[in-house]
Parts: structure tokens; C-alpha cells; sequence
């Protein structure tokens, strides 16, 4: 008997390396047709609308200004502290953006996935992309706010760097998913770590270096009286480097370490693809856990 | 001929767990995780009870779908049908990626599309148009494709002047009509349908019940249809394909299917051969106990002869019977739920008064219905109370006999009814 032929086959074993990237690739149309969505129906029946992306990081920032710099007196050396912190913010906010909006992909569309099939990684895809957009409004009023402090006396020019700015946002975005996937998936059978993501985020704020420049946090972690030595909190923390790189790179100003970059270039792309794996695992029979 | 097969399930299984997920969650996955190192079959898969609602079970664990298999044709439209809880969302579920099975697999020669639901995804603050982009695209079509069908989708609709307008403020049945359009101008090899055809007016059931014949009949291509409403799928599908408690418990011809689903009924008690009700209270406080049917040239009870004597006696209580008014019927109906014939007081227009006796009873000569299988319907009023309605009460078994003493029996298949023994040929 020679062996049927069949083009489709569902089978309770999934290959987990099986990440069926032409699938996705099929339905890329459906990616920008929920970007689209996230963008349209978004400021819907508010009054201020894309005004509230403005809102938060400026004010964000002032708040920061006063307590850190002004209360706290952290120097950020020749840097307006507003504008600092205002670089800070507005990279952190779209790693944030990203983790908190993937980190419940299955819990929130629930019931689409359990309606219709469709490559569930679309979802959080979708997501970061629409974020782009919201990431692309605060940038631009990092500009604005460059460009006043240039017209009154702040001189300093982006460096050559700056080319790689959009690959930092790229790793930002990269995280974010890796780290949504994972969480999202984990979430399906223990609601625990929502718990865990939001005050999680919050305090991973604080530990990267996003109101004080890094190597300043650095010092002060080690202390040489007592012998200890905290300074791995961020050296080994992605995201800070991240920050402190993209500072770098907006206002020339700050130091970033060749190894930095190399860790958090592996982190990245460990982070992405163990997401990825294990999101492709858990889509087949989350909804049964859910 | 295995090449006509699109569609072939083998031993397929799910297994469900009950109860909360909680604490006790962690330890199960850990077992299975140390199951798994050592190289061992998952321990809870050898468990597992069969998934009979009713009845309390030990296990944790119950199999929703147990070794399921059948194959389906190119072109062919199945129907799927069963009680709540026979596993038929769950087939369903499988068939469209939603979930994945326990064991056992599915083949297909086919891209499948599902419609478990119609406008899965719909935004309620976007316009007709963006939706309709939006949830062709989520069942799978590309923005090409919708484009290029978009007017046909519109038109089929009928919602041309609200396609512009926030789906928001669209009647629940202007959603499922546009929602149905939509799916209904996919292209799949297999199309997956679960009951939505139950919203919507009659004129769009019409078109809707008419596009799926299209679908299959112009088209070529496969649907299977899952619904309980006889009629429709005695419309639609051909053949049909009976879920009991997770198991494939028959498949053939449509209306067998459906007798046979019917078939699985209420309590009869053994002794007396009468059916039970249970709860079916008035407001004045009558209750409707039970129910006889008998032949009476036949010692069992809820089968008839053909064009025979009978009666139906319905046994009722109440504290005052002397005040007791009672208007009834008895109708019945084939199995597509047609209504055939009725015995009723208000023909002419009698009310009974019971006195002392706890029962009504309604005597028949020459039932004309030819054998087969059909349904009870009871209507019951006392003293102008609230109606008690019993659809589907029990299933009447009507066996053949000799009515012209010929020797040839009448057959469902080409008689119809029979009216009486008095009709002369000359």
C-alpha cells in the first residue's frame, strides 16, 4: 500500500522548532489590517486623542526633573536634566508599551482565538508594530523639545550614531515580544505573573537607568566601604544599556560598553526566540486553559 | 477512491480536565513533566472517563472526543449533530486549529476555513467596510482578495447604506448579515459552519442556507455543518454524522441520522410504559404527571400501527379536580418538525371538566400516518391558565400493517399519508 498523501495534517505533537514563518508571512496582510485597527479605533470618543501620547512623557519627565534632579540633586552632567530624562522616557516608555500590551495576548483575545485560527503570533506582531506609531508621536516631541534647547544654548548635535537608532528600537521592540510571548504564554494557565508584570515593570524602571545616567548608578552600587558590589544589576540589564545607548546617541553624551552592546545584541535575540518557541507552543491548546 | 477523500479523521481524542485550575495544577504538570524526562507516556492520558454530563464521575479527567474517525468526500456536505455536550464544538474546534487534539489525527487535502461564529473580530467603532477587510482577513483571505469581492459582499448583504456607518449602530441582524457575507465569499476547500445561521431573519436563512448549497453543489467544495435544526440540516446535508458522549455513535443517511438522534429520550417507566414529566407545573396548580400511548391491538407502548386504534392519556394532578377545566392537544410532527396532524378540544371547542378522575384521554381510530418515526407535541390549559407546552415530548413509533389487506405495505419513501380504506378506483 503506498502511503496517502495529504497537504494538512493536525496532530496533538507540534514540532517545536516548527515556527511555521510562511504561514505568518501569508496572513501579513491581516498584521496591518490590526495595526490599522489599533490606530483607528484608538482615540475614538476621546477629546484630547494622540494629544494624551504628548501628555504623558512630558509630564512624566517634568516629575522626574524635580524629584531626581531637583529634590534628589542627580547631576546629568552637561545635559538640560528635562531633556535627559525626556530621552530616557521616551525609549523606556515604548520597551513598556510593548511588554504590557503582549504580556496578556491570549488573555484579551480570547475570544477571537477561540473563534477562528490564525497564526496567534500575528497578535502580538500587530502590536509592537501599532506601537511604532505611538513610539514615532512621543520622538517627535523629543525633537521638538531638541530643537528649543538648541535655539537657547544646548549645542550638542546626535552623533554619527545615530544610524543605529533604529536598530535600538528594534531591539527595544525585540524584548518587549520575546518577553510579552513568554509572559502571555505562562499567564494562560497561571494568572499569577499579571500580578508580576505590573508592578514588575515599574520597578525594573528604577533598576535601568532611565532617570540617572548609568555609569552614575554604577558608582553608587558599589560600595567600597562595605565591599559589596550590586553593579551587575546593570551590566547584566538589557535594557539599560539600551537606554544608556540611545542616550548616547540623542545627545551624545554618556558612555556606552562594547560589551553592553554584545550582551544585549545575544539577549535580544535569545529573548526573542525562546518567546517565539514557546508562544508556538502554548497557541495550540491555550484555550483550553484559559 | 482514497483520492475523493478530503478530510479524514483518525482516532481522534480530547481530553479535558475538569473542576478549577488552581494549586493542584502544577503538581499534574509536574508529573507529566517527569513523565516526560523519563521517557514515559503522559499518566493522565490512561485515566480519563467518557463525558456523560449527567452522571458523576471519579475522574478528573473526561474525554470530550474518544476515537473519533470518518472520512469526508470532496463536495460532500456532512452534517454534524448531537445533544449539549456530545462534542460537537469540540470537533469542531479541532477541525479549525483552534485547540489541538489529545491523540489521534486530522488529514486534509485542503485549506479549511471555520465559522464557529460570524464577525469574530468585528470592531464595534469601525465602519462596515474596515470590518469587512478586518474579519476577511482574520478567516484568512488577503486584502486582494477582498478587494477584489468587496461590491459582491455588500450586495449579498443588503447593507449598502450602512457601510460606511461605525458597525456599532448596526442591528444585531445587520451584524450577522454582514458578518455572513463575509464568510460566505471565502474560498476554502473545507468549510466549517457551526450554528450560525439561527439569527437572521427567514429571507436571509433562505439566501443564507442557499449560498451554502451553492458552495457545495456549484463550487465543489466540502462544507460540514453543525446544527439543531433538523430542518436545516435536512436541507442541507445528505449525509449526517451523530455525536454521543464524544463517540461517533452513527453516520448515514441524513434522516436516519436524525431519527436516530431522537431516538435517545425521556424516562419510560418499565411497568407501566409511561413517560415521565418531571416539574412541568401550572400556576393553579396543576401537574402534569405523565403520559400513555398505546395501540390497542399492540402490547407496547409508544408504537402505533399504521391507519390503527389508539390512545394518548396524559395523567395529571391537582388538589381540586372538580374545579378542573381543561383544554389540550396532542400534535404530531415528523422528525424535520412539520406538523402532520392534531387531536385538539378547541375543534370543538370542548372543555373538559374531570370530576374525580386524574386523567384525559384522547382515542383515535385510523391514524393516518404511514410507518416511520415521529415527534409529540402536547399543549395543555387549564381553566385559561398559562399554557403548558411540551415540544418534542416523546418519539411515536408508527409500524406497518396490512391496511388494504393486499399484502403491500405503504412506505414512508412514496405514500405520503393514507386517508382511509374507502377510496375506490374505477
Amino acid at each position: 500500500m503506498n502511503k496517502e498523501k495529504w497537504l494538512f495534517e493536525i496532530t496533538p505533537k507540534n514540532n517545536l522548532l516548527d515556527l511555521n514563518l510562511k504561514e505568518v508571512w501569508q496572513y501579513r496582510d491581516l498584521l496591518l489590517l490590526f495595526v490599522k485597527r489599533d490606530v483607528v479605533t484608538l482615540y475614538k470618543q476621546t477629546v484630547l486623542g494622540p494629544l494624551w501620547y504628548l501628555i504623558q512623557p512630558l509630564f512624566t519627565s517634568i516629575i522626574f526633573t524635580l524629584v531626581f534632579n531637583g529634590i534628589a540633586g542627580i547631576s546629568t552632567g552637561v545635559v538640560p536634566s528635562f531633556l535627559f530624562n525626556l530621552a530616557g522616557i521616551t525609549i523606556w516608555n515604548y520597551f513598556k508599551e510593548c511588554l504590557i500590551a503582549t504580556s496578556d495576548t491570549f488573555k484579551k483575545n480570547e475570544a477571537i482565538f477561540g473563534k477562528v485560527y490564525f497564526p496567534r503570533v500575528i497578535m502580538p506582531m500587530s502590536i509592537i508594530v501599532s506601537n511604532l506609531l505611538k513610539f514615532g508621536i512621543q520622538i517627535f516631541i523629543f525633537i521638538c523639545v531638541y530643537i528649543y534647547y538648541y535655539f537657547n544654548g544646548f549645542n550638542v548635535l546626535p552623533n554619527i550614531y545615530i544610524l543605529f537608532f533604529p536598530l535600538l528600537i528594534i531591539a527595544m521592540g525585540m524584548i518587549g515580544l520575546g518577553l510579552g510571548m513568554i509572559i502571555s504564554s505562562m499567564v494562560t494557565k497561571y494568572r499569577d505573573l499579571t500580578f508580576l508584570v505590573s508592578f514588575g515593570v515599574q520597578l525594573l524602571m528604577y533598576l535601568s537607568a532611565v532617570m540617572y545616567p548609568l555609569d552614575l548608578m554604577r558608582e553608587k552600587l558599589i560600595d567600597v566601604e562595605k565591599g559589596t558590589d550590586y553593579s551587575w544589576i546593570v551590566d547584566f540589564n538589557p535594557i539599560a544599556h539600551l537606554i544608556e545607548f540611545g542616550r548616547f546617541i540623542l545627545l551624545n553624551d554618556g558612555n556606552y560598553s562594547v560589551f553592553g552592546i554584545i550582551y544585549t545584541s545575544i539577549f535580544t535575540i535569545i529573548v526573542f526566540f525562546l518567546g517565539l518557541l514557546i508562544f508556538n507552543k502554548t497557541e495550540k491548546t491555550f484555550i483550553d486553559t484559559i | 477512491m482514497s483520492k475523493d477523500v478530503i478530510l479524514k479523521v483518525e482516532n481522534l481524542s480530547k481530553q479535558y480536565r475538569l473542576g478549577t485550575l488552581g494549586t493542584g495544577t502544577i503538581s499534574h504538570d509536574f508529573n507529566r513533566f517527569l513523565a516526560k524526562i523519563r521517557g514515559k507516556e503522559d499518566p493522565y492520558l490512561k485515566i480519563g472517563e467518557s463525558n456523560d454530563r449527567a452522571s458523576k464521575g471519579e475522574s478528573e479527567y473526561v474525554w470530550a472526543l474518544k476515537d473519533i474517525n470518518f472520512e469526508v468526500k470532496r463536495g460532500e456536505v456532512l452534517g454534524i449533530i448531537g445533544k449539549n455536550g456530545a462534542g460537537k464544538s469540540t470537533l469542531l474546534k479541532i477541525l479549525s486549529k483552534v485547540t489541538g487534539p489529545t491523540t489521534g489525527s486530522i488529514k486534509s487535502n485542503g485549506r479549511i476555513a471555520s465559522l464557529l461564529e460570524v464577525g469574530t473580530g468585528f470592531h464595534p467603532e469601525m465602519t462596515g467596510k474596515e470590518n469587512i477587510f478586518l474579519n476577511g482577513a482574520i478567516l484568512g483571505m488577503t486584502k486582494k482578495e477582498i478587494a477584489s469581492k468587496l461590491d459582491e459582499i455588500v450586495s449579498f448583504s443588503g447593507c449598502e447604506r450602512y457601510i460606511d456607518t461605525p458597525v456599532k449602530r448596526y442591528s444585531s441582524g445587520m451584524k450577522v448579515r454582514l458578518a455572513f457575507a463575509v464568510a460566505a465569499h471565502l474560498e476554502p476547500d473545507i468549510l466549517i459552519v457551526d450554528e450560525v445561521l439561527a439569527v437572521g431573519d427567514a429571507e436571509f436563512q433562505k439566501k443564507a442556507i442557499g449560498k451554502m448549497q451553492d458552495i457545495s453543489g456549484e463550487d465543489g467544495r466540502t462544507v460540514l455543518f453543525v446544527s439543531h435544526d433538523m430542518t436545516a440540516i435536512q436541507n442541507l446535508c445528505p449525509i449526517s454524522l451523530l455525536l454521543d458522549d464524544g463517540k461517533v455513535s452513527f453516520k448515514g443517511e441524513t434522516s436516519k441520522v436524525i431519527s436516530e438522534y431522537l431516538k435517545s429520550e425521556p424516562l419510560v417507566d418499565l411497568n407501566s410504559g409511561k413517560i415521565k414529566f418531571e416539574g412541568l407545573v401550572s400556576t393553579n396548580g396543576v401537574e402534569l404527571k405523565s403520559l400513555l400511548i398505546q395501540d390497542n391491538k399492540l402490547s407496547q407502548p409508544n408504537i402505533l400501527n399504521t391507519y390503527g386504534n389508539g390512545f394518548f392519556e396524559l395523567f395529571f394532578e391537582s388538589k381540586n379536580l372538580e374545579e378542573c377545566n381543561i383544554q389540550a392537544a396532542f400534535t404530531i410532527k415528523n422528525l424535520i418538525n412539520k406538523p402532520l396532524l392534531t387531536f385538539s378540544t378547541t375543534f370543538r371547542k370542548q372543555i373538559l371538566k374531570k370530576g374525580k378522575k386524574d386523567s384525559i384521554k384522547c382515542s383515535f381510530e385510523n391514524l393516518n400516518l404511514i410507518p416511520g418515526t415521529y415527534m409529540l407535541h402536547i399543549w395543555f390549559v387549564n381553566n385559561a391558565d398559562k399554557e403548558i407546552i411540551i415540544e418534542n415530548t416523546c418519539k411515536i413509533k408508527v409500524v406497518e400493517k396490512d391496511v388494504f389487506n393486499s399484502g403491500v405495505l405503504p412506505t414512508e419513501k412514496y405514500h405520503g399519508h393514507i386517508i382511509s380504506n374507502n377510496f375506490k378506483w374505477e
